[in-house]
């Protein structure tokens, strides 16, 4: 079974959904608290903070570019709005959060969009220096709210709209939003064209820098959002909480099918991705493995869902490099 | 004016710009700093130096290739788990000094295998090394919490310990021990038909098939020299802590990656030498040092080194036009 139908057949293109649903079935014969709507419910609140910001990398991966920087501008952002909640209130101190973290999105953008730097090497840096100013801003130490009840601020991270927590209602508002966006707006159209074909895309008369700017906008914009639902969950924060985040984010999206090469992917399964990997964390606790199985099993889980992936679309199983 | 470009140290300065950089910060610290330019100072760059400058050799063949190795970090602290843990193993009991020979062996093996599982599935699925090392960067650091329950090993046997005190002359055995796989890297990318291969797999994939080469065993050699180096890199590394933690070497493959790409080899494949990645290793060691002497808070270290590579991508995008930095995945 080395040859595949060319094109592949329909059930090797869900790979992904296949995946998910195997994983859902056997962890829920495993274990008869995984299904329950309590713990559904909170693995879909604990992906939300992720899942949000890996919203805003697929974006910028369909546009045929990296972000690996957002983990320090999770960091960043959160630092911020934590530390200046007690300084100036949090009706101020969100707004100056966001534009700040738009700052450094534009920087990104500048970079990459304008000057046309290589996206890794460029987030790569930024990865490097955001955390820095984290640091310096922060003295290197912790900062914490300190009326931690009395605040509004709470309702984002520990908050809950008709029995709903506030963190999955934006989670998924921001998808349904963002799917809308790519899927049907000319912007979407634009992000496709530039990432699939960038030369053909200036060709007809896309504006290829201005794009490419747009989708690091909207990827601090989302960095911004999980940094308040993170900020309001924990009332605190470290300075390097995001250390980390932007290779799990990525490999949320990679899970997802994104293409690396640009030019396609889906906001709808990007989600399919991050809760996927989340219910696989959940389940192997829930099964009583310590908590580093998970990444042994994302291991396989990536390699095997790409390798179906690209087998599919080359029509056969394994490479044809000698 | 026109006479200086003739000067062949200019002219190979223009071509390593690299160097130039290095000469500059080498230069500043020692008129800034009053223990900057100091043999022990000196001893102590290359050591320091010597951890993620083993990596960067490795990492600058798998670059050449076109690919790129995110689970060098987690590659390091498997090595180094087993080097402390494997000497005080039951059978090696009575081995005295000995029981260390066994474990560093089975520490660089375990390398050497974790490299031939990344190359294997890069060369036998076609999925883009990116992906398969991020998988690995989780995966490989899975098994090591898995290997150390969440423990820390200490080395028991102080003649492990020990070692990195020792030195050859004026230089410390683990400077020493750098240098020579710099030459033996810059040799091996030189000098014989494995190099030449390297960068005719980068440049164009498509006419090193035809030239006849065997493209997916060849870059598995390269990723088994990458986890090799990285081991090794684990060992030193342990031997100068006499222990293992389980988080040793993480962020590594952003320091590596960032030392290579300083030294000049390009991501996109078929460009690149050992002799720009020395000059990047060292770049960072020097800069570090130096702030360090200076009392320079570390945070500002961060935002120095991102500027300044990403300043290195912009100057390259103006003056070597010929190059496409386009990001080839």
């Amino acid at each position: 079974m080395t040859r595949l139908k060319a094109g592949g057949p329909a059930i090797a293109k869900q790979g992904i959904l296949v995946a998910f649903i195997v994983f859902m079935i056997a962890f829920s014969l495993m274990s008869d608290r995984f299904l329950s709507a309590d713990n559904i419910m909170s693995v879909f609140r604990q992906s939300a903070i992720i899942g949000v910001m890996a919203i805003g990398v697929t974006i910028v991966v369909i546009g045929g570019n990296l972000d690996l920087s957002v983990g320090s501008m999770l960091s960043f952002a959160t630092v911020l709005v934590v530390d200046l909640h007690d300084k100036i209130g949090p009706e101020l101190a969100i707004p100056v959060m966001v534009l700040a973290t738009l700052c450094l999105g534009a920087i990104n953008g500048f970079l990459i969009g304008i000057l046309r730097l290589n996206s890794l090497i460029v987030t790569l840096g930024m990865l490097s220096a955001i955390q820095g100013l984290v640091l310096i801003y922060s003295g290197g130490q912790n900062v914490d709210i300190v009326d931690q009840r009395g605040t509004w601020f709470a309702i984002f991270g520990r908050g809950a709209v008709f029995g709903i927590a506030t963190p999955i209602i934006i989670f998924g508002a921001l998808a349904l939003i963002f799917h809308v966006i790519m899927t049907t707006m000319p912007f979407g159209r634009r992000v496709h064209a530039v990432g699939g074909n960038p030369t053909a895309s200036v060709f007809s008369g896309i504006p290829r820098s201005r794009v490419v700017f747009m989708t690091y906008l909207i990827s601090a914009l989302c960095v911004a959002i999980a940094a308040i639902i993170l900020g309001s969950r924990v009332m605190g924060s470290q300075n390097n909480v995001g250390q980390g985040y932007e290779l799990q984010v990525l490999a949320a999206v990679i899970l997802g099918g994104t293409s690396l090469l640009g030019g396609s992917g889906s906001i709808l399964r990007t989600v399919l991705g991050v809760l996927m990997l989340a219910f696989i964390q959940n389940g192997l606790i829930l099964m009583g493995q310590p908590y580093y199985t998970q990444w042994l099993v994302t291991w396989a889980v990536i390699i095997v869902a790409v390798w179906l992936d690209v087998a599919a679309k080359r029509g056969r199983l394994f490479s044809p490099i000698a | 004016m026109r006479h200086l470009f003739q000067n062949p140290v200019l002219r190979w300065l223009m071509r390593n710009p690299i160097w130039g950089f290095v000469l500059i910060v080498f230069i500043f610290f020692s008129l800034s700093s009053d223990h900057f330019f100091d043999a022990r100072n000196f001893q102590n760059i290359l050591v320091q130096t010597s951890t993620i400058g083993l990596i960067a050799l490795g990492m600058t063949l798998v670059m050449i290739n076109g690919n790129i190795d995110l689970s060098v970090g987690a590659t390091l602290a498997l090595a180094a788990a087993f080097a402390v843990d494997v000497q005080s193993w039951a059978m090696f009991a009575t081995w005295g000094n000995w029981q260390i020979l066994p474990a560093v062996c089975l520490a660089l093996l375990v390398g050497i295998a974790m490299g031939a599982i990344n190359g294997f599935i890069v060369w036998k699925t076609g999925v883009d090394a990116f992906i398969v090392t991020l998988g690995a960067m989780l995966g490989i650091r899975g098994l090591v919490f898995v290997y150390t329950g969440e423990q820390s090993f200490y080395a028991m046997n102080f003649a492990y310990s020990d070692f990195s005190a020792f030195s050859v002359g004026p230089l410390p055995v683990l400077a020493l021990i750098f240098l020579l796989c710099v030459l033996a890297v810059h040799w091996l990318l030189s000098r014989t038909v494995h190099g030449r291969n390297t960068y005719a797999v980068g440049g164009n994939r498509e006419a090193a098939v035809n030239a006849g080469i065997r493209v997916g065993p060849h870059m598995m050699i390269n990723f088994m020299i990458i986890g090799f180096l990285a081991a090794l890199s684990g060992v030193l590394l342990s031997t100068q802590m006499g222990a293992a933690t389980p988080n040793l070497g993480r962020d590594y493959e952003l320091w590596v990656i960032t030392a290579v790409v300083l030294g000049g080899t390009k991501l996109t494949g078929g460009k690149g030498d050992i002799i720009g990645t020395l000059g990047g290793v060292l770049a960072i060691g020097i800069l570090r040092n130096g702030m360090n002497l200076m009392q320079v808070p570390a945070f500002y270290v961060y935002v120095i080194l991102g500027s300044i590579l990403i300043a290195v991508l912009f100057l390259d995008k103006r003056f070597n036009t010929s190059t496409d930095g386009g990001l080839r995945l």
